[in-house]
């Protein structure tokens, strides 16, 4: 939390306060706000599609198109495949793997104009090497992906879309996410602090 | 019926459809940028109490989607039974969950943000994001040997409303206020572990949790429309529809359907009990008067090909019954023409029919005795192809345009 721009309301920029990397970054909105734009962008994917939002569903349509390229028959023979990309079904042909993509041009577009695209540092805990950092991340990063298709979806998906209408299973899930993250968290907090 | 969700993929074309999706993932990305979800420091610092934002963030944004869902299909712009709900797999969620837990605190991200921090070239959300896609691997690859648990605890669309039996506007109100607390808790928290000075915090978010609230209790006090209200907001265009006998399809064009591969037959038999075992089509499901807006739910998740025929003994009780399903939004519905005595007549043989007929029977009950209940035992109740040859009539079934979630489930 050292070198990072705490969020906070749109303000002018003071270049000397607390950010050493990026001195031209722009502050983040306060998280209300986010929140609130947030919840204008689900309300208006829901009321114009009926779909909510996604991110690992997309990807997940990803790797299986490319499974299906290099291995096609056992994608054929897999039931869990089979279903997105079995014979000529095409796995890129879904409403959730355009919101993936959309979603990677959105935020670099953000970070470009508000002068917080980085040049491929790692952030990271102040005390964390950045080789921990990778390894770390890698293996968080596959429980994630595991754990979303386990949930039939992600923090967007699950969380904030299923929330957002209701569903029982989405609120359950939410708490699970949270749940795990808490109880974990005393025991790598010196990857963090 | 209302107007949203549009059906896009008709308006715009199967692939042109994408573009909004494209447009709706630009906005969440940049959203999601601006909100400092790219930066993996602030999202674990959540774990340590000194930094909320992803609480504040992700439970605005609930709140926000919620009350604005919810006041639009309280007003009838959008249709609830259109909108994905996501299936409850309960204990697969809970799982799952957990591990996203564990995941989110030792990488750091999730899937969605990940990708976010992968656009701002952050090494660690790219390594990250090579991690979601291994994960998504293993997943794929291993899911068959632990599939019985992975569909197991499956209750379908699940509602907070239905598990706490009281109606939609006191969920939202209670989870509005649930969230208010939440985010009261959270200033405290980045006070006392973040040493965050909350005087410093702008004083509109006091406004925008009064319209917040405000917005929920309308929800309450609004209500979400009953059968009867919906069926109202459509009768002009609808009941028209029934007066011209639009969607009545005779016996005839029923039979010949049912032996075209390319549609789904659904038929729906709402007759009493008693009649049904007597005697019912072949295929027919028996279903009371109370289970069809659970039905019609139900009925959403049917391919664009499905037909539904729903049919008494004559047509007045067929006829209610197709005002409810079509206020709850069921596609391509139809009336078989005369019930199933009009059935009985054009199908079974003349002998049955001068033996069992009942004359002067009362309005919509069953014409014909039967001197056993075989059901759909009888040769009439699946009569060959054949036997609609000869018979004239102008088919009335039309495809129409399938609307709703394009094939549900993200993640």
């Amino acid at each position: 939390m050292t070198t990072i721009a705490k969020p906070h309301v749109e303000q002018p920029v003071k270049e000397t306060t607390g950010v050493k990397a990026e001195s031209k970054a722009k502050p983040y909105v306060h998280p209300y706000l986010g929140g609130i734009l947030l919840g204008l962008v689900l309300f208006s994917t829901f009321f114009l599609t009926g779909n909510g939002l996604g991110a690992s569903g997309g990807m997940n349509r990803i790797i299986v198109w490319f499974e299906d390229m290099v291995a096609s028959g056992h994608v054929d023979r897999t039931a869990y495949l089979t279903n997105m990309a079995g014979g000529t079904a095409n796995p890129l042909d879904s409403w959730v793997v355009f919101v993936t993509i959309g979603l990677f041009f959105g935020g670099a577009f953000s970070g470009l104009v508000h002068h917080r695209t980085g040049k491929f540092e790692t952030e990271r805990g102040p005390h964390t090497p950045v080789k921990v950092r990778w390894v770390f991340a890698f293996i968080g990063g596959a429980l994630m992906g595991f754990g979303a298709r386990m949930a039939r979806g992600c923090t967007s998906g699950q969380a904030l879309s299923g929330g957002s209408v209701l569903s029982v299973g989405s609120w359950a899930f939410m708490f699970a996410v949270f749940g795990g993250g808490y109880a974990l968290a005393y025991f790598v907090r010196k990857l963090w602090n | 019926m209302p107007p949203f969700p549009l059906p896009i993929s008709e308006l715009l074309g199967h692939n042109s459809q994408y573009i909004v999706y494209l447009i709706i993932g630009f906005a969440f990305g940049y959203v999601l940028e601006i909100s400092a979800f790219a930066n993996a420091p602030v999202l674990a610092a959540q774990f340590y109490l000194k930094d909320m934002t992803v609480l504040k963030v992700m439970f605005g944004a609930i709140v926000t989607a919620m009350v604005l869902i919810f006041l639009s299909t309280a007003v009838g712009l959008l249709d609830y039974s259109l909108v994905y709900v996501n299936p409850t797999y309960l204990w697969p969620g809970i799982i799952g969950g957990l591990i996203m837990g564990f995941g989110f605190i030792l990488g750091g991200f999730c899937p969605g943000t990940s990708l976010v921090s992968a656009a701002v070239a952050k090494l660690d959300g790219v390594i990250f994001v090579l991690g979601v896609l291994f994960g998504i691997f293993a997943f794929g690859e291993t899911v068959q040997y632990f599939e019985d648990f992975w569909y197991s605890s499956y209750l379908g669309r699940f509602t907070l409303p239905e598990l706490f039996g009281v109606s939609t506007g006191w969920v939202v109100v209670g989870i509005v206020l649930m969230a208010l607390f939440m985010f009261w808790g959270a200033e405290q928290l980045e006070h006392i572990f973040g040493h965050k000075d909350l005087s410093k915090e702008p004083k509109w978010r006091y406004g925008a949790a009064a319209v917040l609230l405000a917005g929920a209790f309308l929800v309450l006090i609004l209500g979400q429309p009953s059968t009867e209200q919906k069926w109202s907001q459509m009768e002009e265009t609808e009941a028209p529809r029934l007066a011209n006998r639009e969607v009545q399809i005779s016996p005839a064009e029923l039979l010949s359907t049912s032996y075209d591969d390319t549609l789904k037959l659904i038929l729906l038999d709402i007759r009493s009990e008693a009649d049904y075992n007597q005697f019912h089509l072949r295929e027919a499901q028996h279903v009371t008067p109370e289970q069809l807006p659970e039905l019609a739910v139900a009925l959403h998740d049917e391919p664009a090909n499905a037909i539904v025929v729903v049919m008494g003994n004559d047509e007045a009780a067929a006829t209610e019954a197709w005002r409810t399903l079509r206020a709850e939004g069921t596609q391509n519905l139809y009336i078989l023409e005369g019930g199933v005595n009009n059935w009985i007549t054009t199908f079974a043989d003349d002998d049955f029919k001068t033996t069992n007929s009942i004359t002067g029977a009362t309005d919509d009950s069953l014409a014909f005795t039967f001197p056993t209940a075989l059901g759909a035992g009888y040769a009439f109740a699946a009569p060959n192809e054949k036997a609609a040859e000869g018979l004239n009539f102008t088919p009335k079934i039309q495809l129409e345009l399938k609307r709703g979630p394009g094939g549900g489930g993200c993640g």
